[in-house]
């Protein structure tokens, strides 16, 4: 028994059995919408289920990277409202004001993003109270100041929400395009790599000479600025900025849940963005044949909260048993007594 | 960073060391861990550090690592002294350390886990290429082949972590490596991989500072010894002027029988409480063992043994799933820790803090955490006899509201102690009772595991602590590699319990 020569069997990565779900829940759709006499792969059908994806995505692929640092963003609805109303009223319906809006509404993302990654990082507040804070500031300041909609967002805007590139929304590839930047980012640069290190591990990335706030401030800035986007996505479909939008849709609980769908350990330090793009398409997916089920709202809840669950269930059961066993379990397998205990003896 | 071409080894002679600590003390809350201690170490040679737990080995290490800073003496590496106040430091200046408890990120792999902190770039880019390539490199120097640098840490044998550990080190371009127990995890065939490494870095002019347990690992390798004792160096020798008895009774040169109370009169051991035959789970294998009413058995092994994976399978942690456990005369299972409890059992865990207590929590709650989940209904007359239980253990806290993280080690200890003692245990299975607690707080242990066998409970300690386990033990189980590799009578030796332990003589009894 060599040790280096040991072989093991490999296992599929969590993200495979991600998109092994996807393919499976793809296959159900396809069955279920033809029993509903419609195709499923319409490029009409493709282009809602991928319009789907495109604003999750945003909140998730930023998600993921405050996840991996070992943080967490419960700020993203609030970013994504502030940001369609600051858009929206500084379009007001001009054309050439739309560069300055996207500046502004990005700008001031990026602003409560840093305050966040301060504040985790130096004054040592876990992300889910620091982001907790900071979405209870935003509400404050939104109800305040914003009775109700606001701002108009003028046509060329609105194009970046209805224009189709064949059957893919350009939204959609704004987001993949994010999605490739990050995963460079997390790939291949240095910080990057320390962000999963801090992630992992502050104690092992400190004594090997990380700087570990870093990593952090740039986890939530990045999220913040990406939940920024999805806010200016949501000004561009809706044609105004709303204070409630974020958190109508949901997304602070949303993207945690795509992103830890998607194989990212909610804990940090493992896990990836393809993971949480296959999660975040599970989920329109599921909602796409939902919609031709004609579930009503509160059982499309049910559906979505008992698939979280369960995926999580899958990688905990994977992940239960890590201490490298001395003793061969072939052999444990072939001796073992029948495994019931006589519990109720006691 | 450290050239490293000043220590070409033309230019240095044989007789210039290339550290030399002086006089180096450290003193923590006033007691002295590290007392005057004095080395050198040479290119191209391994110096032994030897001596029992809590001597001050790894005190020592960490002072040079710069993890702590001495508070008398000077470290001078390749002449200069230094002054680390952070391990980084000391890494730069050409001493790297494998510490005991692994450093490695289990879920990247084992090119970014070596070059973490100082990725090679192209451009503004990680040349991940490079780093494969520079990994592979490095294992190769090494003599180690077949170790994919992309497998992440998670997925390799300890053997195999520890490689990339010390690859790790070695990769700073270290002259001084030192290792703490780098084989205290491994298996027999795994250290030989191990040596041929050291080999390797001895050939480069790498000097080795270089902790074990294992008196055969030191006399394989080392060409000088050290030895400490309660922070004092005794000795510092070639190791060709010593032999393993000389080596043993140097690390012990004291007499402790006295500290260990005598079995109180009137204990009998009586009818076998636990048997184990033939078990095992993925962890341990080939377990007999049978402990019996008013009996002591001592569990002793080198760490890693087993020993606390054995005490964990019974109480059902990690239940074990070949041969036949008896209790009471009776054959049964154990599947969880919650049957266990219910049948009689309790486990001093050995990480108290981790394990043991809800360290926020105050005394009385932590006392009674056992009685209220698993006996819910005896509770009361737990809680109405608690504070009868803590003062008999004499557990000095304000009162019994007070947090647990606040009260000493050994009150901790002995708040461990009463939650058990509330359930009245038959089979009392102690791992490490008395680490990391003050001398008073043991005796009073030692002297509550004696009450206990007389009122009929059978004992099984896991120490590392050889005195202790002699002095206590009415017998002496030792592990080694996950199975028991034989039993000593009551008083035996520390050379026999080590030679045991180490398979340094390959005798090997039949436990009966």
């Amino acid at each position: 028994m060599n040790a280096l020569a040991r072989l093991r069997p490999t296992r599929l990565t969590s993200t495979g059995i991600v998109y092994l779900v996807l393919v499976l829940v793809l296959v159900l759709g396809a069955v279920i919408t033809a029993a509903a006499g419609r195709n499923f792969f319409s490029s009409g059908n493709i282009s809602a289920i991928l319009t789907g994806t495109s604003i999750l995505g945003f909140i998730a692929i930023g998600q993921t990277l405050v996840i991996l640092a070992g943080s967490l963003d419960l700020s993203v609805p609030y970013v994504a409202s502030l940001a369609s109303l600051l858009g929206g009223v500084t379009m007001a319906g001009q054309t050439g004001n739309i560069p300055l809006a996207v500046v502004t509404a990005l700008g001031v993302a990026a602003l409560i993003g840093l305050v966040n990654g301060l504040v985790v990082a130096y004054l040592h507040v876990h992300g889910f109270i620091a982001s907790l804070g900071m979405g209870l500031i935003l509400a404050g300041y939104l109800g305040t100041n914003y009775k109700g909609s606001a701002g108009s967002a003028p046509r060329d805007f609105r194009l970046i929400g209805a224009l189709n590139i064949g059957p893919v929304p350009l939204s959609t590839l704004i987001m993949l395009g994010c999605a490739v930047l990050v995963i460079l980012l997390l790939r291949r640069t240095r910080i990057g790599h320390h962000l999963y290190a801090v992630g992992g591990s502050k104690d092992v990335a400190r004594l090997s000479g990380v700087r570990t706030q870093p990593p952090i401030v740039l986890a939530h800035v990045l999220c913040s600025v990406l939940a920024g986007m999805a806010g200016l996505l949501l000004l561009a479909r809706l044609s105004v900025g709303s204070p409630t939008i974020g958190t109508q849709g949901g997304y602070d609980l949303m993207s945690i849940a795509a992103v830890v769908l998607g194989g990212t350990v909610l804990a940090g330090g493992k896990g990836n963005i393809l993971g949480t793009l296959g999660g975040v398409a599970i989920f329109a997916v599921m909602d796409n044949i939902m919609g031709v089920m004609q579930l009503n709202a509160f059982l499309q809840d049910v559906v979505r909260g008992l698939v979280i669950v369960l995926a999580v269930a899958v990688y905990a059961r994977r992940n239960a048993d890590l201490r490298p066993a001395r003793f061969d379990r072939s052999r444990a397998a072939r001796h073992t007594p029948a495994p019931t205990t006589a519990g109720g003896a006691a | 960073m450290t050239s490293n071409d000043a220590v070409a080894p033309t230019a240095s002679t044989p007789a210039q060391p290339v550290l030399r600590a002086t006089g180096l003390t450290k003193r923590f809350f006033g007691n002295a861990v590290l007392e005057d201690v004095t080395l050198e170490l040479h290119p191209g040679q391994v110096h032994g550090l030897v001596g029992e737990n809590g001597a001050g080995k790894s005190t020592l290490m960490k002072v040079l690592a710069g993890v702590h800073q001495p508070d008398e003496g000077t470290v001078e590496i390749g002449g200069e002294t230094t002054h680390f106040s952070h391990p980084i430091q000391a890494q730069q200046a050409g001493l790297s350390t494998v510490f005991q408890e692994f450093n490695l990120l289990p879920d990247r792999t084992v090119a970014e886990n070596i070059y973490l902190g100082r990725e090679p770039r192209r451009g503004p880019l990680v040349d991940t290429a490079a780093m494969r390539r520079d990994t592979t490199e490095l294992l190769d120097g090494l003599g180690v082949t077949g170790l994919d640098p992309d497998r992440t840490v998670r997925s390799l044998s300890v053997a195999e972590q520890q490689i990339v550990e010390i690859a790790k080190a070695v990769s700073y371009d270290s002259r001084i490596i030192s290792m703490d127990e780098p084989t205290a995890a491994l298996a027999d065939h795994e250290v030989e991989l191990l040596y041929a490494i050291i080999r390797r870095l001895l050939d480069r002019d790498v000097a080795i500072l270089y902790v074990s347990h294992r008196l055969k690992e030191i006399f394989d390798l080392c060409d000088t010894i050290t030895v400490l004792k309660d922070g004092q160096q005794v000795t510092t020798q070639p190791a060709g002027e010593l032999d393993e008895g000389a080596l043993v009774r140097l690390m012990v040169g004291r007499e402790m029988s006295a500290f260990f109370p005598e079995p109180t009169p009137g204990t009998e051991v009586g009818e076998p409480l636990l048997t184990l035959s033939g078990s095992g789970n993925g962890y341990v294998d080939g377990i007999d063992l049978t402990l019996r009413a008013g009996e002591i058995v001592g569990l002793a092994g080198l760490q890693g043994s087993g020993r606390t994976e054995l005490v964990e399978s019974v109480f059902g942690v990690t239940p074990l799933t070949r041969g036949t456990l008896t209790l009471d005369g009776e054959t049964t299972t154990i599947g969880s820790p919650r049957q266990a409890i219910r049948r009689g059992l309790a486990l001093i865990t050995e990480d108290r803090k981790a394990k043991g207590l809800a360290l926020s929590q105050s005394v009385l709650d932590n006392a009674l955490g056992v009685v209220r989940s698993v006996f819910p209904g005896r509770t009361g007359e737990a809680r109405s006899g608690m504070p009868g239980v803590l003062s008999s253990l004499e557990v000095a806290a304000r009162s019994l509201d007070q947090e647990v993280q606040f009260l000493s080690g050994g009150n901790q200890q002995k708040v461990v102690l009463a939650r058990w003692l509330s359930v009245n245990p038959r089979v009392m299975l102690m791992d490490e009772p008395t680490r990391g607690i003050d001398v008073g707080a043991k005796h009073a242990i030692y002297e509550l595991m004696r009450g206990l066998a007389a009122d009929g409970v059978g004992v099984l300690m896991v120490s590392s602590e050889l005195p202790e386990v002699i002095g206590m033990s009415d017998r002496i189980l030792v592990m080694r590699d996950g199975r028991l590799a034989g039993e000593l009578p009551r008083g035996a030796a520390e050379e026999d319990v080590l030679a045991l332990a180490t398979g340094a003589d390959e005798h090997e009894e039949v436990v009966a």
